[in-house]
C-alpha cells in the first residue's frame, strides 16, 4: 500500500454553518493528475444525494476548489460551493425528492471524497483515494430552541446566545404545511430571535378579522418575549407565507412589523377573496393549472391575470414599513414577477413605493432558500386541501438559482440587520409614525 | 428617541473550529471610536474558570476586527487574532498551579466570547455583557474514529482519520505525568495520521518490549501503512522515542518528533532504571522565589559517557527537535546542542532539524490553548504533588506553539505522506 500516493484532502472549516463558505483543497497528488471531487449526503429520509466536479492538479500536485476550474460533473467553472449546491439524488433514487433538514439540532453530514480520474458514475463501487467529513449546521453553538404551544399557536422559537434583548423575526414558511424550522434556526444564528410557525394545521377561520387576529397574536408572542426588542420585529415569508406577511403588514391594527421580506410571494389572495378563504381550503379552480411534458404541475397561471379588483389582493398602499421583495423569473409555481410589478404599481399610486426594494433573479425558480442547499426544479408535493399527491414544478436552472440563493440570503440578512438592529448613527424612518 | 439604544453584533467564524484553526472575531454596529473589552471565558472539566481579555476601540465605522486591530491592553496586546485563547489564565481566586488539559477529546472546548462596555480588567462576572456568543473548539474533526486498544497487553487509544486509508501512523508518547493523554493524537488524526496514544506509565517496571508491542499493534492495523510510521514525543516521551528508535530492532520509525526532550538517560535499562537514576540527583533540585520546582539540573551536566545518553549518531531517520529556551523542567537546549554535536561527529546531522524558541518553556503543545508557566505535577506512580516550574512567557510561548505545531505537521506530512518509498 505504501506505493500508492495518498492525497491529503482538507475541508475548512470542518464544521460550518449552512450559509458559510468552505474551502476544499487537495495536496500531494502527482502533477497534472485528473481527479474527481465528490460529495455524498444521506438525508433524514435516507435518500442519497451527490455532486462531483472534475479537476486536474497543478504542477505542484494541488487542487484548490475555491480557485480552480471544474471541467465537468454536476457543476463547472470555479465554484467554491458547487459540491453542495449542485447535489442531486444518486441514480436509482426515488423521484421527486426535496432535500430539507427537519431536525435542526443535528448537522447535515457531508462526505467529501477524491477519486482517481474523471468518474461520472459508480462512486459506490470503487474506493476513493481519500475522504473527509464535514458538518453543516443550521444552529450556531449557544442558540436555544424552544417549543411554543399557546392555544392554537404551534411553533418554535430560536434565541441567539447572549444577554439580549434581540430583534425578532417571524418566519412564515410556505403552503406545504408543517413546522419548517431551518430558516428560523439560521436567522437566530445571525442574532435574531426567530419564530417558525405551523400555521396550516389549525382550525379554519370564518372571517378575515379572525384570521388577522390569529396572526396578530403570533406577532405579539414574539414582541412580548422578554428577550425581544418590542419595536424591532420583522416578518420574513416564503410563498404563501409571503402573502401572509404582506397581509399582516397592511392590515394588522394593534401591532405592526418594522420591516418585511417577501420571498417568491404574491399580494394576490390565491383561491379566494381574502386570506381567511385561503385557509378555508376552498375548492381551488384548477382550470388554470397546467402540466408540462413530464406531467409536472405548473400553478404559475392560477392568479393570472393579476386582478384589478382590490378585494382580491392585499392593499399595498397601506404598508408603512420597508419591504424587500425577492423572486425568480423562472418561477413556475406562482406568478411572482407579475405580482411584483403590480405591487410596485399600487405602491407608486399610493405614494409609499420608497419603502419597496425588489430583487428579481434571472432563471431562479420559486423555492429561493438559504444558500448551498441543492436546487431541484420539481418535487413531490401534497396539495393541502385535497391531499392530492402531485409533482410540482418550481422552476429555476441550478446554477443561476443557486447564485440567487447565495445573493438573496446575504441581502435579506443585510436588510434585516439594517432595519432591526438599532444602530448608533441610525436615522431610519420610524415605522410607526 | 433611540439615541442611546444600540445593539452590537458579535460574530466569530468559524463558530465550531478545530483547536489549531484560527478564527475571526468581529464586532459591528457599535458607535465609532468607542472603547470595548473583548472577553473569553472557559470552564475546564475540573470546574475551574479561565479568562482572557483585550481592550479595543471601534473604528470610524463602529467595528472591531480582532484579526486586524490591536489590543491596547489586557491579557494580551497588539494585533493578536488568537490572543483571546492563548492568553487564557485562571480567573482571580482560582486554586494555584492550574494547567488546562482536556481529558475528553471527543467533546469540544466551549468558550464564551463576550463584549463589555469600556476597558475593563476585572469583575467580569459582575458586569453586564453587551453581547456574547459560544465558540466550540474541537480536537477531533468530524469522521475521526476513536478505538480503544487493549490487544497484546498494550493499553492505548487509536484515532483513525476518516476515509478508506491506509494512513501513515504515529505513536504519540506523552510525558512523565502518565495516564492516557488523548487530545494531541486526536488532533493529529484530524490531520490525516492514524495516531496511537499509549498509556505506558501504569507500572513503574514497564518493559522496553511494551513499546515494541505497541508499535507492532499500530503497524499491523489494516488501516495503517506499516512502512510509514513516525514517533511523536513530549518530555519524557521524547526520551523514550529516541531510545527506542536507536536501540530497538522492531521500532524503525520513518521520522521522529521530540518536543522538549532529552537524550540523556541510562541506556540499556528499563524506564524504572532511568527514573532511579534521576532520583539519585534529587539534591540538584532548585526552587525559585515562589517555591516552584526547577528540575532541569537533575540531568546535567550533559554526560560524555555513551552509556548515559542515547547514541543519536546511530539514528537513521529524520529527527525534529522542538526546544523551548526557557525550559526550567528539563535541560532541553543543552541536550539539543549535544545531540547536534554527536550527529555532526557521526555524519548524520543532515537528518536533524532543531526549532528553538526564545522565552518558550517546557510544555510546547498544540496552539491556542492556555499557557502554563508553573503547574501542579505528580509523577506517575507517586502521590507527591509539586508545583513544577515549566518556564516560558505567555506571548513568546504561544507563538512558539503556533509555529512549532505548523512545522511539526509539515515535517510529518513531508516524511510520512510525501516521501517516496
Amino acid at each position: 500500500m505504501a506505493q500508492t500516493v495518498t492525497p491529503i484532502l482538507s475541508v475548512h472549516p470542518t464544521r460550518g454553518l449552512v450559509d458559510e463558505k468552505f474551502k476544499v483543497a487537495l495536496e500531494n497528488l502527482p502533477p497534472r493528475f485528473p481527479v474527481t471531487l465528490h460529495s455524498l449526503h444521506r438525508s433524514e429520509d435516507k435518500d442519497y444525494w451527490e455532486a462531483f466536479g472534475y479537476y486536474v492538479s497543478d504542477d505542484r500536485g494541488r487542487v484548490t476548489v475555491s480557485e480552480d476550474v471544474s471541467l465537468g460533473g454536476t457543476y463547472t467553472g470555479a465554484e467554491p460551493m458547487g459540491l453542495l449546491w449542485s447535489m442531486r439524488p444518486v441514480p436509482g433514487s426515488r423521484t421527486g425528492l426535496r432535500l430539507r433538514k427537519m431536525d435542526v439540532r443535528s448537522p447535515m453530514v457531508v462526505l467529501i471524497s477524491v477519486y482517481k480520474g474523471h468518474v461520472f458514475e459508480g462512486f459506490r463501487e470503487q474506493p476513493p483515494m481519500a475522504s473527509a467529513v464535514t458538518e453543516r449546521w443550521y444552529m450556531a453553538p449557544g442558540v436555544q430552541r424552544i417549543d411554543i404551544r399557546e392555544g392554537a399557536v404551534r411553533g418554535t422559537i430560536f434565541i441567539p446566545p447572549g444577554p439580549g434583548p434581540f430583534p425578532g423575526v417571524l418566519d412564515m414558511w410556505g403552503g406545504g404545511g408543517g413546522l419548517v424550522e431551518y430558516r428560523s434556526a439560521l436567522l437566530a444564528s445571525h442574532g435574531f430571535v426567530s419564530m417558525a410557525l405551523d400555521y396550516m394545521s389549525f382550525e379554519t377561520f370564518k372571517t378575515h378579522d379572525e384570521c388577522l387576529s390569529y396572526f396578530e397574536k403570533v406577532l405579539s408572542i414574539i414582541q412580548q418575549h422578554p428577550q425581544v426588542i418590542k419595536d424591532r420585529v420583522g416578518i420574513c415569508g416564503l410563498s404563501l407565507g409571503a402573502t401572509v406577511t404582506l397581509t399582516m403588514a397592511a392590515y394588522c391594527k394593534s401591532i405592526s412589523p418594522r420591516c418585511c421580506v417577501s420571498v417568491s410571494g404574491s399580494h394576490v389572495f390565491p383561491y379566494g377573496v381574502s386570506l381567511a378563504e385561503v385557509f378555508q381550503f376552498k375548492e381551488m379552480d384548477m382550470g388554470k393549472a397546467r402540466l408540462d411534458e413530464q406531467k409536472r404541475v405548473i400553478w404559475h397561471d392560477m392568479i393570472l391575470p393579476i386582478p384589478t379588483d382590490p378585494q382580491r389582493k392585499v392593499a399595498m398602499g397601506r404598508i408603512k414599513c420597508p419591504l424587500l421583495v425577492v423572486n425568480g423569473d423562472d418561477d413556475q409555481n406562482w406568478a411572482t414577477v407579475e405580482s411584483a410589478e403590480d405591487m410596485a404599481k399600487m405602491m407608486r399610486a399610493a405614494g409609499n413605493d420608497h419603502l419597496l426594494t425588489t430583487l428579481t433573479y434571472h432563471d431562479a425558480g420559486h423555492l429561493i432558500e438559504p444558500p448551498y442547499i441543492p436546487h431541484f426544479r420539481a418535487s413531490n408535493f401534497i396539495i393541502q386541501h385535497s391531499k392530492q399527491k402531485v409533482v410540482m414544478l418550481w422552476g429555476g436552472q441550478t446554477k443561476p438559482h443557486s447564485d440567487a440563493q447565495e445573493d438573496s440570503w446575504e441581502k435579506i440578512l443585510a436588510f434585516l440587520r439594517q432595519h432591526l438592529y438599532p444602530c448608533p448613527s441610525s436615522s431610519l424612518p420610524q415605522a410607526k409614525l | 428617541m433611540e439615541t442611546n439604544l444600540w445593539r452590537l453584533l458579535l460574530s466569530v467564524q468559524p463558530s465550531r473550529g478545530l483547536v489549531d484553526e484560527k478564527f475571526s472575531v468581529r464586532v459591528q454596529n457599535a458607535p465609532p471610536a468607542h472603547p470595548l473589552t473583548m472577553h473569553a471565558l472557559l470552564h475546564s472539566e475540573d470546574g475551574d474558570t479561565w479568562e482572557a481579555f483585550g481592550h479595543y476601540v471601534t473604528d470610524s465605522g463602529g467595528d472591531v476586527n480582532v484579526s486586524e486591530d490591536p489590543s491596547l491592553g489586557g491579557t494580551y496586546d497588539g494585533v493578536e487574532p488568537m490572543g483571546l485563547l492563548w492568553s487564557l489564565r485562571p480567573a482571580p481566586g482560582s486554586r494555584p498551579g492550574l494547567r488546562f488539559r482536556k481529558r475528553d477529546a471527543q467533546t469540544p472546548m466551549q468558550v464564551r466570547l463576550s463584549v463589555y462596555q469600556g476597558h475593563q480588567s476585572e469583575g467580569f462576572m459582575d458586569r453586564a455583557v453587551l453581547a456574547s456568543v459560544m465558540v466550540e473548539r474541537w480536537y477531533m474533526a468530524p469522521g475521526v474514529r476513536r478505538v480503544n486498544i487493549t490487544e497484546g497487553g498494550v493499553t492505548g487509544t487509536l484515532f483513525l482519520p476518516p476515509g478508506p486509508g491506509p494512513f501513515p501512523g504515529l505513536m504519540d508518547l506523552w510525558g512523565g505525568g502518565g495516564g492516557l493523554v488523548e487530545y494531541r493524537p486526536a488532533l493529529l488524526a484530524s490531520h490525516g495520521f492514524a495516531s496511537l496514544a499509549l498509556d505506558y506509565l501504569k507500572q513503574a517496571d514497564v518493559k522496553n518490549e511494551y513499546f515494541e508491542d505497541a508499535y507492532r499493534v499500530l503497524q499491523q492495523h489494516p488501516q495503517v501503512c506499516k512502512n510509514r510510521i513516525g514517533l511523536v514525543g513530549l518530555s519524557f516521551g521524547s526520551s523514550v522515542a529516541l531510545k527506542m528508535s536507536v536501540y530497538s530492532n522492531v521500532i524503525q520509525p520513518r521520522c521522529i518528533v521530540c518536543v522538549s526532550g532529552s537524550h540523556i538517560q541510562h541506556v540499556g535499562g528499563t524506564l524504572a532504571d532511568i527514573f532511579a537514576d534521576i532520583a539519585k540527583n534529587q539534591k540538584k533540585t532548585r526552587y525559585n522565589e515562589e517555591n516552584q520546582v526547577i528540575w532541569r539540573d537533575l540531568l546535567l551536566p550533559v554526560p560524555t559517557d555513551l552509556s548515559k545518553k542515547v547514541d543519536v549518531g546511530r539514528l537513521q531517520c529524520p529527527l525534529l527537535l522542538v526546544v523551548g529556551e526557557d525550559d526550567q523542567n528539563w535541560p532541553v537546549p543543552e541536550s539539543a546542542d549535544d545531540m547536534r554535536e554527536m550527529m555532526e561527529g557521526a555524519g548524520n546531522s543532515h537528518l536533524l532539524t532543531v526549532l528553538s524558541y526564545p522565552r518558550a518553556g517546557h510544555l510546547i503543545e498544540p496552539p491556542y490553548s492556555p499557557h502554563c508557566r508553573a503547574g501542579t505535577f505528580m509523577a506517575a506512580g507517586s502521590r507527591k504533588k509539586f508545583i513544577a516550574l515549566w518556564g516560558g512567557e505567555v506571548a513568546p510561548h504561544s507563538r512558539a506553539q503556533e509555529d512549532a505545531w505548523r512545522k511539526t505537521l509539515d515535517f510529518l506530512r513531508e516524511n510520512l505522506y510525501c516521501s517516496a518509498d
